[in-house]
């Protein structure tokens, strides 16, 4: 679905913004969360926790795209990543322009057979 | 589940073996029943599956005795006494969930009414041939408790004493009776409930979350927490530690092993129950066990009115076995026969503790039928010259 | 007999009620997981945790009280969840977890008893007692994770594994046809049979979710990646790429008959709830029926 603009009552609504918790010590580095984060918002870090994997950590510049979908925390095996709700925030014009972008940038990189 | 007034059938009754056992289980408030049909152990499943529903019990025919033995130990857990009844080919599919109520110290009662083995053997005929399989059938190291009920009304009596075993003692406790016993129709007096020993379940008097569901306060046999209590115990067959955690290394093997079998070792003194006949100045003594106790008890009589100075010692638990007395009988002792219908089980335990001072003569007949008097007798007057 | 054993003492006793218990309650889910067992023993990509995972997520949704909700589970990988969660759970022996759930769930009607294991643990050592509890539609909620081998002994043939793959037993392929679980469960009784993956994890919740308000004998399959087992043998990479495979191949098909429910990772994966019909349970029958008959008499 894309926007042609911004929605009449878009002032009714509230995009959640959600911040992430690592608890890097727990993490295998399955890679789950990265790959599935619908706003991909995580990409793994290059540090080392301490059984020697590079858990997630929030792509920068990406730190408000998060939603607090909380598919992360659902999808994890290790409980190692969880989201809570930071703020919400009013549905904006360059909200839209993003989640356009966002949504012609995604059909591209994953296609059915 | 409660169990009402109807679980105890106060009177005299006219009942085989297998339906008073079945009746002491309901007497002792037993609420739960799973088993198999299986020859000579069928009455014993069908009185439970007649009677536990009158009494707001449960009574479940499993696909095999394996799944039996499994959701007795699931009941068990659930807060409600559970027993099962079965034979021998029975008995060795039950054996690696009874080592997981020996490791998990789960209350119940099995019920074995030998048959001839080995293998189908002769399903409908009296043997004696698994009491060593009762002590050592399932792998590992464990403590053991075996009843051997010689009449119907024991039949009654011993299994309300097996529950209360399995309760005190947190494990199962076997009935090894035999088909002659459980087949034979005899008077049984049940008494009034308010006359019958129950022994309850010793439930954790901490709060949750300063239980730790495996440690024994008297060193031995911990409180046990059943499900939905709110104590969240977790029970494996896996080594674990004092919290019930899977802990797989040596010094918790060492604890946890040598508590399991101490648990019946060191009480060996409160849970042996003897019964004897003239055993003053004897110096041939039968010690026998089940319905051959029945013919050895008439030999002995027949041997002393020959003025042989023999007597009887009828074992009513086979485990744990009475080593102490019959190593101090021994020393006065000569001979120690041992008539049983297996090629010598119990009567190696009674060889290993008379040792070099007595001689243990075994008395075998290997199954589908038992020793008369004169069978034991001709063996007595041979060995008391 | 003369007994020497050295002494208990001195081995330390070792009670683990300390071990890493620093990050305990971090978390929110943390406080369905027993302290200080965390992190868990499964693989990295392993798709256990994600069960375990979805299954706390539907006791939450369910608002089931932890104290009534006792897990028991049999021996495998699989078998280890009963371990790491923090509720009355039972890890009994290779199989016998659903006839050990019928005892404990026909003396407490009051509980919800789930059975939490494995494909091998479910269908092959257990497979007749699972036949037998669908038949006889005892209250027990099962969840069969399926990871298309045995895992925890290194990752030997199943009655699941696809015909030709390679497992530590099948060094040259696999010649016997395996199990259609879902379609097993629902030819004999089972009144809920869904199939899922770890991809879908929001399914998985609802799912389960599902499954523990419904009376009887409920059946979900997970499809779980087993990076070190059937998937390295079998050349599908790690556990992430069997879950973008998973993404890939399957295909949502709610209601069909679970014996047509196609299973091939390679072609297609049919995922869904496909059973979902009302019928009167062992308990009910056996206190309505059973019962009232005998005070009857």
């Amino acid at each position: 679905m894309r926007f042609w603009r911004l929605p009449l009552d878009a002032r009714d609504h509230s995009v959640p913004v959600g911040e992430l918790h690592i608890i890097a010590d727990r993490c295998k580095g399955c890679g789950f969360c990265i790959e599935f984060c619908p706003n991909k918002v995580l990409l793994e870090s290059k540090t080392f926790n301490a059984k020697g994997y590079h858990p997630p950590e929030t792509l920068p510049g990406r730190e408000l795209e998060c939603v607090n979908c909380n598919l992360c925390q659902v999808i994890c095996p290790e409980f190692a990543i969880y989201s809570t709700l930071k703020l919400s925030k009013e549905l904006s014009k360059e909200d839209i322009l993003r989640y356009n972008e966002m949504m012609r940038t995604r059909r591209r990189d994953y296609v059915r057979e | 589940m409660s169990v009402n007034e109807r679980a105890v059938l106060t009177g005299e009754h006219f009942i085989n073996g297998d339906e008073a056992s079945a009746e002491g289980a309901l007497a002792a408030g037993c609420a739960f029943f799973a088993g198999y049909p299986i020859t000579p152990a069928t009455e014993v499943a069908e009185r439970m599956s007649n009677r536990l529903p009158e009494i707001g019990g449960v009574y479940i025919q499993m696909e095999d005795e394996i799944a039996s033995m499994a959701a007795l130990l699931g009941a068990s857990w659930g807060g409600v006494k559970a027993m099962t009844s079965t034979s021998g080919p029975g008995f060795s599919l039950m054996m690696e969930n009874i080592g997981l109520g020996m490791m998990t110290e789960t209350p119940c009662v099995v019920v074995n009414i030998q048959r001839a083995g080995p293998s189908t053997g002769l399903p409908t005929l009296v043997g004696q041939a698994d009491v060593m399989q009762c002590r050592w059938g399932s792998h590992g190291d464990y403590g053991v408790i075996a009843l051997a009920p010689g009449s119907a009304q024991e039949m009654f009596d011993l299994t309300i004493e097996a529950f209360n075993l399995s309760e005190t003692y947190r494990q199962p406790v076997f009935i090894m009776s035999d088909e002659i016993v459980g087949h034979m129709f005899e008077k049984v007096v049940i008494p009034p409930a308010d006359r019958i020993r129950l022994i309850p379940r010793r439930k954790p008097l901490v709060e949750p979350s300063d239980c730790i569901p495996f440690q024994a306060d008297d060193g031995l046999v911990p409180p046990m927490a059943c499900a939905g209590e709110g104590f969240r115990v977790h029970v494996t067959g896996l080594t674990h530690d004092e919290m019930g955690y899977p802990h797989i290394v040596h010094p918790t093997q060492e604890r946890l092993v040598r508590r399991l079998v101490d648990k019946i070792r060191l009480n060996a003194k409160d849970i042996i129950r003897l019964e004897s006949h003239s055993l003053e100045d004897a110096e041939t003594v039968v010690v026998a066990y089940g319905c051959v106790a029945r013919s050895a008890r008439e030999s002995v009589e027949r041997a002393r009115s020959k003025g042989l100075k023999v007597g009887m010692l009828r074992l009513i638990t086979l485990w744990p076995f009475p080593t102490a007395l019959i190593r101090k009988m021994s020393k006065t002792v000569r001979t120690f026969v041992v008539p049983e219908i297996n090629y010598g089980q119990m009567a190696y335990e009674v060889e290993r503790c008379a040792g070099e001072r007595a001689q243990t003569v075994l008395v075998g007949m290997m199954g589908g039928t038992m020793h008369t008097p004169d069978i034991i007798l001709e063996v007595i007057e041979e060995f008391s010259r | 007999m003369i007994r020497r054993m050295s002494a208990v003492e001195a081995f330390e006793p070792s009670c683990h009620l300390s071990r890493d218990t620093e990050r305990h309650g971090v978390h929110p889910d943390d406080e369905y997981l027993k302290r200080g067992r965390i992190p868990h023993i499964w693989c990295s990509g392993c798709g256990l945790g994600v069960v375990l995972n979805a299954f706390i997520q539907a006791l939450k949704v369910r608002e089931i009280p932890p104290d009534k909700a006792p897990v028991v589970s049999g021996i495998g990988c699989s078998g280890r969840a009963a371990g790491y969660l923090n509720l009355d759970t039972y890890h009994t022996t290779h199989g016998r977890g659903i006839p050990f759930a019928t005892g404990l769930a026909l003396t407490r009607p009051d509980l919800t008893v789930t059975v939490f294991s494995g494909d091998g643990d479910l269908f092959a050592i257990g497979g007749n007692h699972l036949i037998h509890a669908a038949r006889r539609n005892v209250d027990v909620k099962v969840i069969c994770v399926n990871n298309f081998n045995y895992g925890m002994t290194g990752g030997q043939s199943a009655p699941t594994t696809p015909l030709e793959s390679r497992t530590s037993t099948t060094p040259y392929g696999n010649v016997e046809y395996p199990f259609n679980l879902a379609g097993l469960a629902g030819a004999a009784g089972a009144v809920y049979v869904a199939r899922w993956t770890t991809f879908h994890v929001r399914f998985l919740v609802d799912s389960i979710s599902e499954a523990l308000a419904k009376p009887g004998f409920t059946f979900i399959e997970v499809l779980a990646p087993c990076p070190t087992g059937y998937n390295r043998r079998n050349k599908l990479g790690q556990g992430l790429d069997v879950m973008k495979l998973y993404r890939e191949k399957s295909v949502i098909q709610h209601g069909i008959p679970p014996q047509e429910a196609e299973l091939d990772l390679q072609r297609r994966i049919v995922v869904g709830k496909f059973v979902d019909i009302d019928k009167a349970t062992f308990r009910t029958e056996y206190e309505n029926l059973v019962q009232r008959k005998a005070r009857k008499s």
